[in-house]
C-alpha cells in the first residue's frame, strides 16, 4: 500500500509520538488500562500506515460494485436509491397490523416487515395448548389464509416488498403470501420480498424451533429452489446474524457464524437440488445487527462483504458477479437498549443506524425507544423512522460511498475481524459443517461464553451502559405502554374455528396428505403448501406434518 | 443452616426463545456454588412443575420476555401448590412492567427481577432468601 520511504518516515515520526505519549501517561495516567470494543476486541491508541501496509489495493480494497465488494454492492452507492426504510411491525390480530402497515406507508416507509406472534412463529395455531397467553403479544397472529388476506388488505403487493420474519413455518407463511397474490391477480414473478427462513441461527441463538437441523435445512433448500424457478424477485432466505448477536455473541462470532450458515445453505442447495450456485446465490440476502460499538460495526459489515465474495468465488466457483455481492438488512441492537432512562435509547439507535449506513446496508430497521419495555407506540416508531430519514436527508452520510475506506483504523479492524472470522469458519469446516457444529453445541457455547463474560464485565464496571452502571438515576418511567388485550385470544380462536367449519375439510385432508407424501419422498413441498393454504389449511396443520415426518427438536438447554 | 447447596431450576415457560438472561444466570448461580438445572426453552407450566418436583429443587427461576408472564408465572405456582409442593419457591424475571409486580406477588411469586440487576446481587438474594430444604 505504501512506499518504503513513507513507511520509514512514518516509523520515525511514530517513535517521537510514542515517546511523548509515554511521558504524559507516566505523569497523568490513562482513564483505564485496557481499551476494547463492546465485543472485547482490544483496540490500539493509534493506527497508522504500518497497520495496513500489507494490504493490496486491488485485491483487498478496490471499488464499489466490484470484487471484493469491500466498498459496497452498488457502484452508485446511495445516490441512486437510499437504503430501504423498513420498520418491523406486527401486533394483535391481522386487522390491527394491517392498520399499522397502512399508517407506516403514509409516514414515508418504503418497505414492510412482519412480526408474527409466538404461536405463529413456532407453527402452532392459536387454539393449541402451547399458544396459551401468547396470542398477538409479540406480533401478529396468523392461523389461516383468512387472516393473511386481512393482513395484506389494500397493500399493493406488486409495488411494495414485504419481509416476513418467519422461520420453521416459513413454507406455510410464504405459501400464504403467494396464494394471496394469486387471489389478487398478481403473478408470482411480480411479487417481491423476503422470508427470514434461516433455521441454523434458530438452533444457535433465537430458539424458534420445530424439527431437527438436517430436515430444517432441506425445507430451506425447497424454498430456494421454488423461488429460483417461480418467484424470482423473492429473497427466499435472510441469513441472519442479528439474533446471534442479541443472544450475546461478539461481533466476530456474529460475522463468522452467519457467513458459515450461508455457506451451509449454499452447499445444501447445490448437493440436494443439483442447482448451480449462480442459479440461486444472487437472491441470498443477509441480516446483521448494528450494535453500539461504532467502528466495530462498520468494520464487520465491510468484512462481511469481502468474506462472502471470496467464499463465492473460491469455495463455490461462482462465475456470476451477482452471486458475489452480499446484500443485507440491518437492525439496530435491541440488547443495547435500556429500560432505565429510556429516552437515551434514541441516541443509541441513531448512532447504530449511522454505523449501518456507513457500513453500506441495503435496508434498515431502527428500534423504538420503548421496545425494551413493550411493543412500540406509534409515536416511538415515528421517532425511530425519522432517525433514518434525518441520517439520509440531513447528515450527508449518504453523499459519498464508504467514506471510512482508507482509514488506517477501519481498514486494520476490518482485516482483523475478517481474519478471526475465517478462523471460526475453518474450525466449523473441520467439524463437518454448521449442521454438525450446531449438533455439537459449538456456536451455542461460544456465545454463552461471550455473553457471560460481557455480563461479568458490566457488573464489574469494565463495560459501561449509561443508566445501568453509570449515571444511574432513580426515576419514574413515563412511557405509555402498549399492551395486547388477553381477550384477543378468544376472538382469534373463534375466528379459526369459523374458518375450519366453513372450509372443505375433505379437500384440506387431501392437501395435507400430499404435503406428507412430498416430505416422505423428498420432493419440494412448496407447490403442495400453496394448494393447502388456498384451501384454508392452517399453519399448525402444515407444521404438524413436518413434526410427524421429520420429528420434533427440543432445546437441549445448554448454558 | 444446612450444608446442602441451594438447588435451583432455571426454566423458560412458553414459546419465548430469548434465553440469554436465563443462561447467563444459570452460569452465575453455578459459579456462586448452587446446583443448577436449566430446562431449555419452550416448557409448559405443567412440564416445569413436574420437573421441579422430580428434581427436588428449592427454587424455580422463571424467565419469559414475551409478555405472557401474567399467565405463565402464576400457572407454575398453582401447579406446584396443587401437587403439594408449595415449599418450592418461585421467582421470575424478564420484561415485566412495574404495574404487574403486585399481581405476581399476590399470585405467590417470592421475587421479581428485571433488567439491570447484577449477577452477584441475584446470587446474594438467593443466599438470603432461599434455605436449602433438608
Amino acid at each position: 500500500m505504501f512506499t518504503k520511504e513513507l513507511l520509514d518516515q512514518s516509523s520515525q515520526m511514530r517513535k517521537k509520538w510514542e515517546d511523548e505519549v509515554k511521558k504524559i501517561v507516566a505523569k497523568h495516567g490513562d482513564l483505564k488500562e485496557r481499551w476494547s470494543t463492546v465485543s472485547d476486541l482490544e483496540i490500539k491508541r493509534l493506527y497508522g500506515p504500518e497497520d495496513i501496509k500489507d494490504m493490496n489495493f486491488a485485491e483487498d480494497i478496490g471499488y464499489p460494485g466490484q470484487y471484493p465488494y469491500l466498498r459496497g454492492c452498488q457502484a452508485t452507492g446511495y445516490r441512486g436509491k437510499y437504503w430501504t426504510f423498513r420498520m418491523f411491525a406486527g401486533m394483535g390480530d391481522a386487522k390491527t397490523t394491517n392498520q399499522r402497515w397502512h399508517y407506516l406507508l403514509t409516514t414515508g416507509q418504503t418497505g414492510l416487515s412482519t412480526a408474527f406472534d409466538f404461536p405463529t412463529l413456532m407453527g402452532y395455531d392459536t387454539d393449541d395448548v402451547h399458544a396459551r397467553g401468547e396470542c398477538g403479544k409479540v406480533g401478529v397472529a396468523i392461523d389461516t389464509l383468512d387472516d393473511f388476506l386481512t393482513l395484506v388488505d389494500g397493500i399493493p403487493m406488486d409495488q411494495i416488498t414485504t419481509s416476513m420474519t418467519i422461520n420453521p413455518p416459513a413454507t406455510a407463511l410464504w405459501a400464504m403470501y403467494c396464494a394471496a397474490a394469486e387471489i389478487k391477480g398478481i403473478p408470482l414473478n411480480k411479487i417481491g420480498g423476503t422470508i427470514q427462513n434461516d433455521m441454523l441461527k434458530e438452533f444457535i441463538a433465537q430458539k424458534t424451533l420445530m424439527c431437527p437441523p438436517e430436515p430444517s435445512v432441506k425445507l430451506i433448500s425447497d424454498t430456494i429452489e421454488f423461488g429460483t424457478k417461480h418467484v424470482p424477485r423473492w429473497n427466499t432466505i435472510s441469513i441472519s446474524g442479528y439474533h446471534i448477536r442479541e443472544a450475546g455473541s461478539t461481533a466476530v462470532q456474529e460475522l463468522a457464524f452467519t457467513l458459515r450458515d450461508g455457506m451451509e445453505y449454499v452447499e445444501d442447495a447445490i448437493r440436494r437440488k443439483g442447482m448451480h450456485v449462480d442459479e440461486f446465490a444472487p437472491r441470498l440476502s443477509f441480516f446483521f445487527n448494528s450494535h453500539i460499538d461504532f467502528f466495530e460495526e462498520i468494520a464487520k459489515m465491510r468484512a462481511a462483504r469481502r468474506i462472502w465474495s471470496k467464499a463465492m468465488r473460491e469455495r463455490y466457483n461462482s462465475q456470476d458477479p451477482r452471486s458475489w455481492w452480499m446484500r443485507f438488512h440491518t437492525q439496530t441492537a435491541g440488547c443495547s437498549l435500556t429500560a432505565q432512562q429510556p429516552y437515551n435509547n434514541v441516541i443509541r439507535t441513531a448512532t447504530q443506524a449511522l454505523a449501518a449506513v456507513l457500513g453500506g446496508t441495503q435496508s434498515l430497521h431502527t428500534n423504538s425507544l420503548d421496545e425494551v419495555l413493550c411493543l412500540p407506540s406509534d409515536h416511538a416508531v415515528q421517532i425511530a423512522l425519522r432517525t433514518q430519514q434525518i441520517i439520509a436527508d440531513e447528515t450527508g452520510a449518504a453523499n459519498t460511498i464508504d467514506p471510512l475506506a482508507g482509514s488506517y483504523f477501519v481498514e486494520a479492524l476490518t482485516n482483523e475481524m475478517e481474519e478471526q472470522a475465517w478462523d471460526y469458519i475453518h474450525k466449523i469446516d473441520e467439524m463437518g459443517g454448521m449442521v454438525a457444529a450446531v449438533e455439537k453445541g459449538f456456536p451455542q457455547m461460544e456465545i454463552s461464553d461471550a455473553s457471560y463474560l460481557y455480563q461479568r464485565q458490566l457488573d464489574a464496571g469494565e463495560k459501561i451502559m449509561i443508566g445501568i452502571n453509570k449515571y444511574v438515576t432513580e426515576e419514574e418511567i413515563e412511557i405509555p405502554l402498549v399492551e395486547i388485550d388477553d381477550e384477543l385470544e378468544k376472538i382469534q380462536i373463534e375466528r379459526l374455528h369459523a374458518v375450519k367449519r366453513k372450509r372443505d375439510n375433505k379437500k384440506v385432508k387431501e392437501c395435507l396428505k400430499d404435503i406428507k407424501t412430498a416430505c416422505e419422498k423428498g420432493e419440494n413441498v412448496m407447490p403442495y403448501c400453496i394448494e393447502a393454504v388456498k384451501n384454508y389449511a392452517s399453519v399448525q396443520e402444515i407444521c404438524d406434518i413436518y413434526r410427524e415426518v421429520y420429528g420434533v427438536y427440543r432445546d437441549p438447554g445448554m448454558y | 443452616m444446612s450444608d446442602r447447596k441451594i438447588r435451583i431450576m432455571i426454566a423458560k415457560p412458553g414459546l419465548d426463545g430469548h434465553d440469554r438472561g436465563a443462561r447467563v444466570l444459570a452460569r452465575a448461580f453455578r459459579d456462586a456454588g448452587m446446583e443448577v438445572i436449566y430446562t431449555g426453552c419452550h416448557q409448559t407450566p405443567e412440564q416445569i412443575a413436574a420437573s421441579a418436583i422430580q428434581e427436588d429443587v428449592d427454587v424455580v427461576g422463571l424467565s419469559c420476555l414475551s409478555g405472557a408472564h401474567n399467565y405463565l408465572y402464576p400457572a407454575v405456582v398453582n401447579l406446584l401448590k396443587e401437587q403439594g409442593a408449595d415449599d418450592i419457591a418461585v421467582i421470575g424475571g424478564g420484561i415485566i412492567p412495574e404495574k404487574d409486580f403486585q399481581g405476581l406477588y399476590d399470585a405467590g411469586l417470592k421475587g421479581i427481577f428485571t433488567p439491570g440487576a447484577t449477577l452477584d446481587s441475584l446470587s446474594e438474594w438467593m443466599f438470603e432468601n432461599i434455605t436449602p430444604r433438608e
